[in-house]
């Protein structure tokens, strides 16, 4: 394609770098400067996509980010393999260069001959709450009829089908001022804030270049220059302090609590000479002392019957094509417009070499000095007239316009030949992240546009954005914002327009399609009839057409549809209500949201010292919290079920070795540090001997269980407290909140130390064997070191506290030596445990060793309801102390009752059968549905030391149904159980309490 | 991202932070010698207020310290932050802005 | 039986490498006592073993003591990470018991515990603030200061020595997480 419709010379274009890009398959030619949308118009083509529901082809509609309709997809690096498409790209900022692909969407099988065209034949059944009504019955339609079809006629453009490849990154940032929008009042307010060199300044703009509107401006003058001057200088200003930002291709989407603003930077979308690596987008999180919002204002469509046929544009952006870009939208212009601005259109157009007329909605008298100097152009301005509609299909190629008489009705029609219609309902300041902000908009009448009100937050809004569109009242109030003032002489704008909501007709309203929201494809039909059915706030009728829902968050459309609602109800239009902008201002990516917390980076994977040598030794891990643990070492041609049945054999018959470093390590020191525990925990501290070792039972203080562990005394004012693998993090939590809170006279202080021990747990007959050779100023005799000790002194020659425990129900040591140390410690105690077929296990088999036993695991028996008693553990409360955290609860009427859910075991008639855990109790599998369930399972297990399967329950007054049967869910039924206590194996030998 | 002025480091974002709930509920000095009902209303029952709010927060990832914050529930403004034990700031209702947020 | 101080083995493998013009370099080993101690029990002492505890809280101070740098970090009202050489632990322990004798303290070796990194060169501040949400302005957060903060998803202490150089300290699980985070961000 070549470009008939580029202006021979001008624009902000650098003819000497032309560039390519792909459209459809076909060569689209352009230059550095453009979008893929002035290179589209460029070579003439306007039809860009299809619409959303009616398939109805579409044009582009603006020059900007508000663009409803040429919605692209993009691959950004083709070149470079798959996982760089995405969809939805407005053409109007895709930023031109080599090497891109589009293509256009919402078209099957092509963009000129779409077959879900026969949608717009069908409108009639489309209308506005159509999905409600027509979708609500049969309900057993929904599954295999409705839900199908409309999968596969929903979305916009198609999803990526690969993982993105692209790299993306993320930074926090602070400065004194953020400015967003690097138009004539955001460089102003730059320049204000900037004067003071101790002011950190951040300057943020959607576009590739500086300037906003003036960009499109080649009459403007400021003080005397250019426009584009002014803008130029200001900018090298800018550049030259080295206390300013400027952050071009960033867009403030989301404007947070305490002035915490984020924004997406496009990195490297327009380099075709990016370097592999480098991000595609950064997302920043600026928090600001103050910001200044200079966001300008949006454009809006006038509604008539096919107003939205390829080559009708808003007006503003038929003049940034033709002054910016140096195209033109074709060659037959009618501006349609009630608003000043579009004059300038004209006359702008008109001097690059279209023929053009102007039909304004307004009256003479209504009109300004615009209107003469486009008659005296010598442009042909038909005041007082409406349009009826516009022809054509893929391209507009007509306006029937009409005069509108005092009394309303329609005159004499008269169509007007045109290729590119512009046209201007007037403006609507963006509020956008004003509204984020939690500011209070206020309508304004005169501007017919809410505007900022109070401001909710360190913010301040200047220019187009707060309704001020006059170029030197802008740059002053923009300067003003940013601290200063500036009192600039400029060209005076045309400003000013009259509000039309729908243009008059005299066409039966039920039938036409005027739209009002171009890219959810809603009509002003939709509308009218929404508020037939009764539905009179804008939020409601928001959500019943889906009119502003769309992914441009109808910032061309939402004014004329409030202004539409308010005009049917006869109300003021500030009664109608307006919308609460959301964030994102714009559509970003999840590239961008995500930055660099993906693969490794996702979340941290926390391995413990000893991770290395099981990972060598085939270990299969799982997630345990942040923690990665070995579940199991499979020896060649095991299964999970084969090796665990090995590790547990192993360790209750001769030794097993397991890394327990993930519980939590606490250590507790101070004067008062066993009061302290004894307030904490649910048993007594007080008499524990230096040396000695107690498990020990937390509760929170609504009585339920919040953790357990085995605690340590190691001196008189210090104990080594040991926490769930899970439960570290809160645990310390709620000791130190105790202490700060309700405590501050104990003198204790806390320390986590989990990851300053490795630990290695030796359990089993023969661990004392394993352990002994190693072990240097500790005495192991069952005398000097009896169960639920703890000692210190050195293993392999590292210091190390021992602990004589175990969670197994077998002779049990737990060596905790410095992290550094613990691989080597580990490798040593396992080559030298050869001769004793020592056996590492992992997390699967300790579950099973301890539920052999009957030990709880803190939630996994409990849930955050359960009591001590509920488990069993009666005796682990103690009935002297006065008080400890949750004492007080356990005497409440609930936690007393009868029928509390009770820990039990779990035996089913099958013992080869292995219970879900999380399986739901019944007692009788033929009652009605719904049915009482009476308990869950909590644990499961195959157990080969009990040749059969154990589980453990929770059941409704279980403890006193020993012995009864119950039947439990399984994936294809009931299957029988009988009720039995929770301890399942008979320790042989040297036992932990021999 | 709220920005939460800790009495011992200053302004600093609240990903360091971990909200405790309501603030100035001491808990009794001998428990045992509640009753029940008070009991209950100490555990469950808060005044989830629209306007000041007293709550405490732990700055867990950065000093460590708990301490007490009045913030507008209505803006999310924080009002005052002050030290655990001190009283609740005599702060007037209408300092706290309330824009309305539908 | 082995000689004591077999390998010790820090979590991180060995430097990740990247083409920044900021380093990310782990550092060797060192003794970390976590000290607490109430203001109040202080009693005026403004050193201890040649600790300085006189910093205001986020602060960092270094002094000269013998051959041996003591560093001394003020995390909080009452909690302070000081700073050795690895292999004078247990040295620092005994003098610090000793001139804290009757005195409600807590004073625990976390040398294993944590592992440090330092961030070099131009644009480190950046590098840092790619996961960590702080002002790292020389106003803001000046060189001498030291907190504990956040960094992506896992929790730091980060000192400032100069301009262009951090240290960052983390628990050793998280090390390598981190160690690939700031990497990760010294690509830009
Ligand atoms: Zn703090």
């Amino acid at each position: 394609m070549s470009q008939p419709f580029r202006r021979p010379s001008g624009g902000r274009i650098d003819r000497s770098r032309p560039l390519a890009v792909t459209f459809n398959g076909k060569q689209l030619e352009g230059f550095a400067g453009d979008t893929v949308a002035s290179m589209l118009i460029a070579s003439g083509q306007h039809l860009a996509g299809r619409s959303f529901k009616y398939h109805r082809p579409r044009g582009i509609l603006s020059h900007g980010s508000d663009e409803p309709s040429a919605l692209l997809s993009v691959d950004w690096r083709a070149d470079r393999g798959a996982g760089y498409r995405d969809p939805n790209n407005r053409a109007s900022v895709v930023e031109a260069r080599d090497g891109l692909v589009v293509n256009t969407q919402n078209h099957w099988p092509s963009l000129e001959t779409d077959v879900g065209a026969v949608n717009d034949l069908l409108s009639p059944i489309f209308v506005a709450g159509f999905y409600y009504k027509t979708f609500m019955w049969p309900r057993k339609f929904w599954d295999r009829v409705y839900e199908p079809v409309i999968r596969k006629a929903a979305g916009l453009g198609e999803a990526p089908e690969v993982r993105d490849a692209d790299r993306y990154s993320n930074r926090h940032a602070h400065c004194d001022v953020l400015i967003v929008g690097a138009g004539p009042a955001g460089l102003a307010a730059a320049l204000a804030a900037s004067a003071d060199g101790e002011k950190r300044v951040i300057l943020a703009d959607e576009g590739f270049e500086p300037g906003g509107a003036l960009l499109n401006d080649v009459t403007s003058e400021i003080d005397g220059k250019p426009a584009m001057a002014w803008v130029a200088e200001t900018v090298a200003t800018l550049d030259a302090r080295e206390n300013v930002v400027i952050l071009p291709r960033t867009t403030a989407f989301g404007y947070y609590n305490h002035n915490h603003v984020c924004m997406v930077e496009r990195v490297s979308d327009h380099r075709a000479d990016a370097p592999e690596g480098l991000a595609r987008e950064r997302l920043w999180q600026v928090r600001a002392g103050e910001v200044v919002l200079a966001a300008g204002s949006h454009e809006r469509p006038l509604v008539f019957e096919n107003n939205d046929r390829p080559g009708i544009m808003l007006a503003e952006s038929v003049r940034a094509f033709v002054n910016r870009w140096a195209v033109l939208p074709g060659n037959e212009l009618v501006v349609v417009t009630s608003s000043a601005s579009a004059y300038r259109t004209a006359l702008d157009a008109k001097a690059a070499g279209m023929r053009v007329s102007i039909v304004d909605i307004r009256l003479d008298a209504d009109c300004g000095t615009e209107l003469s100097l486009a008659r005296d152009g010598g442009i042909t301005v038909r005041t007082g007239h409406t349009v009826i509609k516009a022809l054509g299909g893929k391209r507009v190629t007509g306006l029937v316009v009409a005069p509108i008489s005092a009394n309303g009705s329609i005159g004499e029609k008269t169509t007007l030949a045109c290729d590119c219609v512009a046209m201007s309902g007037g403006w609507t300041p963006s509020v956008h992240l004003f509204s984020q902000s939690r500011g209070k908009l206020r309508f304004d009448v005169e501007l017919d546009a809410f505007v900022p009100g109070t401001s909710a937050q360190a913010e301040r809004s200047a220019g187009a954005c707060r309704g001020v569109y006059d170029l030197s009242a802008v740059i002053a109030d923009g300067a003003k914002a940013g601290g200063g003032s500036s009192t600039p002489q400029a060209t005076v704008s045309f400003a000013g327009f009259q509000p039309v909501r729908v243009l008059p007709t005299d066409a039966d309203a039920t039938k036409i399609k005027a739209f009002i929201d171009f890219q959810n494809d809603v009509t002003a039909k939709d509308i009218k009839l929404a508020v037939r059915e009764g539905f009179e706030s804008i939020e409601h009728v928001k959500r019943y057409t889906t009119t502003g829902m769309a992914t441009d968050q109808g910032k061309t459309s939402n004014m004329n549809a409030l202004g539409l609602v308010a005009g049917i109800l006869d109300r003021p239009l500030p009664a109608v209500g307006t919308t609460t902008f959301r964030p994102p201002y714009t559509p970003v990516t999840f590239g961008a949201l995500i930055g660099p917390a993906r693969d490794e980076l996702f979340d941290p994977v926390r391995r413990t010292p000893i991770d290395p040598w099981a990972e060598k030794n085939g270990a299969v891990f799982e997630p345990v919290a942040l923690w990665r643990r070995a579940k199991y070492f499979p020896q060649a041609g095991e299964d999970m079920h084969a090796a665990v049945a090995r590790e547990t054999k192993a360790v209750r018959t001769t030794v097993g070795i397991f890394d327990a470093s993930t519980l939590g390590k606490i250590e507790v020191i101070g004067p008062d540090a066993a009061e302290f525990m004894n307030r904490i925990y649910t048993n007594a501290w007080l008499k524990l001997k230096t040396g000695g070792c107690r498990y020990g039972l937390m509760l929170r203080e609504d009585g339920f269980v919040y953790d357990d562990g085995v605690v340590a005394r190691l001196a008189e004012d210090r104990f080594h407290v040991t926490t769930t693998t899970g439960g570290a993090p809160r645990v310390m939590r709620h000791m130190e909140d105790y202490l700060q809170t309700e405590w501050p006279d104990l003198d204790v202080f806390l320390t986590s130390i989990t990851e300053q021990w490795a630990v290695i747990a030796l359990q089993g007959p023969n661990a004392r064997k394993v352990l002994e050779p190693f072990v240097s100023e500790i005495d192991l005799a069952e005398d000097a070191f009896p169960h639920m000790t703890v000692k210190t002194g050195y293993v392999c020659g590292v210091p190390c506290r021992l602990f004589r425990v175990s969670f197994t129900g077998e002779l049990g040591f737990e060596v905790n030596v410095p992290a550094d140390y613990g691989e080597a410690v580990w490798k040593t105690l396992y080559e030298k445990g050869q001769k004793h077929g020592i056996t590492p296990y992992g997390t699967e088999a300790m579950h099973v060793l301890r539920a052999e036993m009957g030990f709880i695991v803190v939630g996994q028996e409990t849930d955050g309801t359960v009591t001590a008693d509920d488990l069993g553990l009666s005796g682990l409360v103690s009935k002297v102390k006065t008080d400890f955290v949750g004492k007080r609860s356990l005497t409440r009427p609930d936690m007393v009752a009868e029928g509390r859910r009770q820990l039990v075991g779990l035996l089913t008639k099958n013992p080869d059968e292995v219970l879900d855990e999380g399986a739901q109790v019944v007692d009788d599998p033929g009652q009605p549905i719904p049915m009482k369930m009476i308990g869950h399972v909590t644990s499961s297990y195959a157990s080969s030391n009990c040749g059969r399967s154990i589980a453990m329950a929770m059941i409704d007054g279980g403890r006193t149904r020993i012995g009864e049967t119950v039947f439990v869910t399984t994936p294809a039924g009931f299957t029988e159980a009988v009720i039995s206590n929770a301890v399942f194996y008979d320790v042989k030998g040297e036992t932990v309490d021999a | 991202m709220l920005l939460i002025d800790c009495p011992y480091c200053g302004k600093r974002p609240e990903v360091e932070f971990h909200c405790g709930g309501e603030a100035h509920i001491a808990r009794p000095e001998m428990p045992t010698a509640v009753e029940d009902a008070d009991w209950g209303s100490f555990l469950y029952y808060r005044t989830n207020p629209k306007g000041l709010h007293a709550e405490r927060w732990l700055h867990g990832h950065g000093c460590g310290r708990w301490f007490n914050a009045l913030r507008d529930t209505v803006s999310d403004a924080f009002v005052a932050t002050y030290e655990m034990g001190k009283p609740r700031p005599d702060r007037d209702e209408a300092t706290a802005s309330s824009p309305s947020n539908a | 039986m082995l000689e004591r101080n077999l390998a010790r083995r820090a979590p991180t493998v060995s430097p990740l490498v990247s083409e920044s013009s900021v380093t990310v370099t782990p550092l060797d080993p060192q003794g970390r006592l976590a000290f607490r101690i109430k203001p109040a029990a202080l009693a005026g002492r403004g050193t201890i073993d040649g600790f300085d505890l006189s910093g205001a809280i986020n602060s960092r101070t270094s002094s000269e003591e013998g051959a041996t740098m003591r560093t001394a970090l003020r995390l909080g009202p009452d909690e302070w990470m000081l700073i050795t050489a690895a292999d004078e632990v247990d040295e620092r322990c005994e003098a610090i018991s000793a001139a804290l004798t009757g005195v409600a303290h807590s004073l625990v070796d976390v040398s294993h515990r944590d592992v440090s990194f330092s961030v070099e060169g131009p644009g480190a501040d950046s590098v840092v603030n790619s996961g960590c949400p702080i002002d790292l302005s020389m106003r803001a957060f000046p060189a001498g200061s030291a907190t504990r903060t956040i960094l992506g998803k896992a929790e730091i202490v980060l000192q400032r020595r100069a301009a262009d150089s951090f240290t960052v300290t983390t628990w050793r699980s998280f090390a390598p997480y981190v160690q690939g985070f700031l990497v990760e961000a010294t690509r830009g």
